[in-house]
């Protein structure tokens, strides 16, 4: 029996045996494929056609993205570089640059502008998208609508001025009636604003705009790109607050708010909103005295904000039906009036439920921002269609620009989207 | 964030505000100017000191900004001239882009006051729509356009042919008059736009490419091989296209007439821009001393300087030389004078003597 003992084996492993990799074929990328490629038959022969579409498409555009050509003056001379060999003339893009971004009426030593305005605007939409930042920037926030215009626009910096005047009066005004109810310091506040933008626009004298330190620009030289942001921003940023209103407005008891709200939502989802751009750009004209023209830059934000007030209202106002009923009475019962409980309790609640549809709108709207072509408006498309393709140099360039374009919008709208899953994911709060 | 809801609102509201002070000022500047619309539209472009001129968002050849930003093209040249003639100054014009669709209204309105837009000229523009129409400065036409390689010289050697047209278009209607007129049978590819149009023809599903002939000429200049295909010298419909301004005001709709007709004159007469500034000393030709304002008071008429003309014509030149420039052979477009040469020469250019 004494041949357990320590002595009679030859050997004893002492320490364990380290693990050995696992067989090639259970791990790694070839686990990987077999498990989501080639897992049956069916799928796998799914694969090997998908593959082959895929080598289809790239085979043929990757050459021709590869060997574009970037430095000629036009489009003959594409076609000399290339000699016959099918690639792209992105020249157009390089040579175009500007027009494509600016449109081609913005002076161009004064590009600058729109540009630092553009940077600006990250930092001034920071505290807004991300609500963890100091609330501090919110500082930012609110004065840049009036930097942005000023560099924009240009012309004599007592307008912005002026305009800002108006809006911290009316918010002082606000703030001292408020208190008192709000209807009150509501409209005492829009009181005060006015006030101050009719005094000033008396002080203001008529050739202000001459030998100001930023060139004035008028609304017909925007263009370009820049034209889509602007519109897009402007629209998206006045948009959410009046279809805020206008979703509560049409839940009021009141009924003369509440059926001004339900025909306005109505009446406007129910027209095409190049039928409003028309009579922003056509119609108006007829309503003024002759040779005078509104800008034409403001007629538009107005109707596009329309549309899309109307669109958000109705998405706000599924957020607010899908609460419980339970959410209404507990405002109540806490003896909230109709201000706090929407503010502090409903809203919140019915906003982060739109989130998804809010978002949807505004992808759509600054997709839509490029209807303003037919209206005779330069953005990146109208510049395209119109004076690019137009030129002798460029006439028959249409899947570089336009896939320049595609890009463009693209970029944009995916990270819109990607912004609000994050926002979604960091504002779920039910239970999982 | 409930807190950043909230101060977003805020942030909203103060753009809301701010854009309502914009509008209002808009809105006085409006009511302002108004007063000032009353004057006759000459008095207005020199006072303003700029000429506000409807031309296209781009058309091959007629008009277009460069990489500049600075408009060219056959259309704009008119427009360049009448700001010379009026304020003396060739780029004192406000080229105020239009579409199809907007062109009417921006005329109608006064927010422009000349439209240089390959209009047109038709009954129902000219009598309903209470415009004016001072002249034509360019004849157009539906035109065939077909292979070399086809060897057809005439469109009456299409017989049996297949061609590419645009369906619900005017052209439609031309050209089964044409081919039931002569005689000839033809098959028609119906096509919704220009640019699939481009795209069917030149991959061989049709034989003729048919619509007007500057467009056909703007379309070919597209091609890689433009030297490949010919315009045949048939035109079968009248498109009159020139310049335009509201009914009412003739003292305007004689500046825009007269300086296209100086344009026109002056290349019948052989003022062109090398030679103008030795023509204007004065030569033993009393129409064109009447024209360049030497003899004559012919400008003071017009209400304009007696060099007006002379300040029209020295921007691009006469006539045929802003073709040649724009749209004439020598540019990619290539279109021939035909149609557009003067009346000595067998064209269709017919100015009234400057008497």
């Amino acid at each position: 029996m004494s041949d357990t003992s320590a002595n009679s084996v030859a050997f004893v492993r002492t320490e364990t045996v380290p693990p050995s990799p696992p067989p090639f074929s259970t791990t790694g990328p070839v686990k990987w494929a077999k498990d989501n490629l080639f897992s049956t038959p069916l799928y796998s022969l799914l694969t090997i056609v998908a593959a082959y579409f895929i080598y289809l498409i790239l085979s043929s555009t990757l050459p021709w993205i590869l060997s574009g050509v970037w430095t000629t003056s036009s489009l003959a001379e594409c076609r000399e570089v290339l000699d016959g060999v099918s690639a792209a003339c992105f020249s157009v893009l390089t040579e175009r640059w500007n027009q494509l971004i600016f449109g081609f009426k913005y002076p161009a030593d004064q590009y600058w502008r729109p540009s630092l305005a553009f940077l600006v605007f990250f930092a001034a939409v920071a505290p807004v998208l991300f609500y963890k930042l100091p609330r501090k920037l919110l500082i930012i926030t609110a004065l840049f609508p009036f930097v942005a215009y000023y560099l924009i626009w240009g012309g004599t910096i007592l307008t912005p001025i002026l305009a800002l005047a108006g809006v911290v009066a009316g918010y002082v005004v606000y703030g001292r009636l408020v208190a008192g109810s709000f209807a009150a310091g509501f409209f005492g506040g829009i009181a005060a604003a006015f006030v101050i933008w009719t005094i000033g626009g008396w002080i203001i004298p008529d050739n202000a705009n001459e030998g100001a330190w930023l060139s004035a620009v008028p609304s017909r030289d925007l263009g370009g790109f820049m034209l889509n942001m602007m519109l897009g921003v402007t629209c998206v940023s006045l948009s959410v607050p009046l279809g805020i209103a206008l979703a509560l407005g049409r839940q009021s008891d009141m009924p003369l708010i509440k059926w001004i709200c339900v025909i306005f939502i109505e009446f406007i989802r129910g027209v095409p909103l190049i039928t409003l751009l028309f009579v922003a750009s056509v119609m108006l004209a007829y309503f003024f005295p002759p040779g005078t023209t509104t800008d034409l830059f403001l007629r538009v934000v107005i109707m596009i904000t329309m549309f899309s007030a109307a669109y958000i209202a109705e998405v706000i106002r599924g957020g607010l039906a899908a609460l419980p009923r339970g959410q209404y009475e507990a405002a109540d019962s806490l003896g909230l009036d109709y201000a706090q409980a929407m503010r502090l309790i409903i809203l919140p609640q019915a906003l982060k439920i739109s989130i998804p549809g809010i978002v949807n709108v505004a992808v759509g709207l600054f997709k839509d921002t490029t209807l303003v072509s037919v209206i005779s408006m330069f953005d990146l498309l109208g510049m395209i269609r119109g004076p690019i393709l137009a030129s002798t140099e460029w006439n028959g360039v249409y899947w570089e620009l336009l896939g320049f374009a595609a890009l463009l919008f693209f970029v944009v709208c995916y990270g819109i989207s990607q912004y609000s899953q994050w926002l979604e994911r960091q504002l779920a709060t039910d239970h999982r | 964030m409930r807190r950043s809801n909230r101060q977003n609102m805020a942030v909203y509201q103060e753009e809301v505000r701010m854009k309502k002070s914009v509008f209002l000022g808009a809105l006085s500047v409006a009511g302002v100017a108004a007063g000032v619309a009353a004057a006759g539209t000459l008095d207005d472009v020199k006072a303003r000191g700029t000429l506000n001129c409807g031309v296209t968002t781009g058309l091959v050849g007629f008009a277009a900004p460069d990489a500049n930003g600075e408009w060219n093209g056959f259309d704009v040249a008119v427009c360049r001239a009448v700001a010379a003639a009026v304020l003396g100054d060739p780029t004192a014009v406000e080229f105020v882009p239009t579409t199809g669709k907007t062109r009417f209204t921006a005329l109608a309105s006064g927010e422009i006051d000349m439209l240089a837009r390959n209009t047109t000229w038709t009954f129902s523009r000219d009598v309903d729509l209470k415009f004016t129409f001072v002249g034509v400065n360019y004849y157009d036409g539906q035109g065939f356009m077909v292979p070399k390689e086809l060897g057809v010289s005439s469109a009456t050697e299409l017989d049996g042919a297949t061609v590419c047209i645009q369906t619900g278009t005017t052209t439609e209607l031309n050209l089964a008059d044409y081919f039931r007129a002569n005689n000839i049978s033809y098959e028609p590819v119906p096509i919704e736009t220009n640019a699939e149009a481009q795209q069917q023809y030149l991959a061989g599903a049709c034989d003729v490419f048919t619509t007007d002939a500057s467009g056909l000429a703007a379309t070919r200049a597209t091609f890689e091989a433009p030297g490949d295909h010919v315009l045949l010298p048939e035109i079968i419909s009248k498109e009159p296209l020139g310049p335009l301004v509201r009914h009412g005001d003739n003292e305007w709709g004689d500046v825009v007439r007269w300086t296209l007709n100086a344009l026109i004159t002056a290349e019948e007469l052989g003022v062109t821009s090398a030679n103008i500034g030795e023509m204007a000393s004065g030569t033993n030709n009393p129409e064109i001393n009447r024209l360049l304002g030497t003899e004559g008071t012919l400008g003071e008429m017009l209400g304009l300087d007696a060099d007006w003309a002379m300040k029209a014509l020295s921007v691009s030149g006469n006539y045929g030389e802003i073709f040649e420039a724009t749209i004439g052979e020598s540019t990619p477009i290539g279109l021939a004078r035909g149609l557009n040469a003067q009346w000595t020469e067998g064209g269709l250019l017919y100015s009234p003597p400057f008497r």
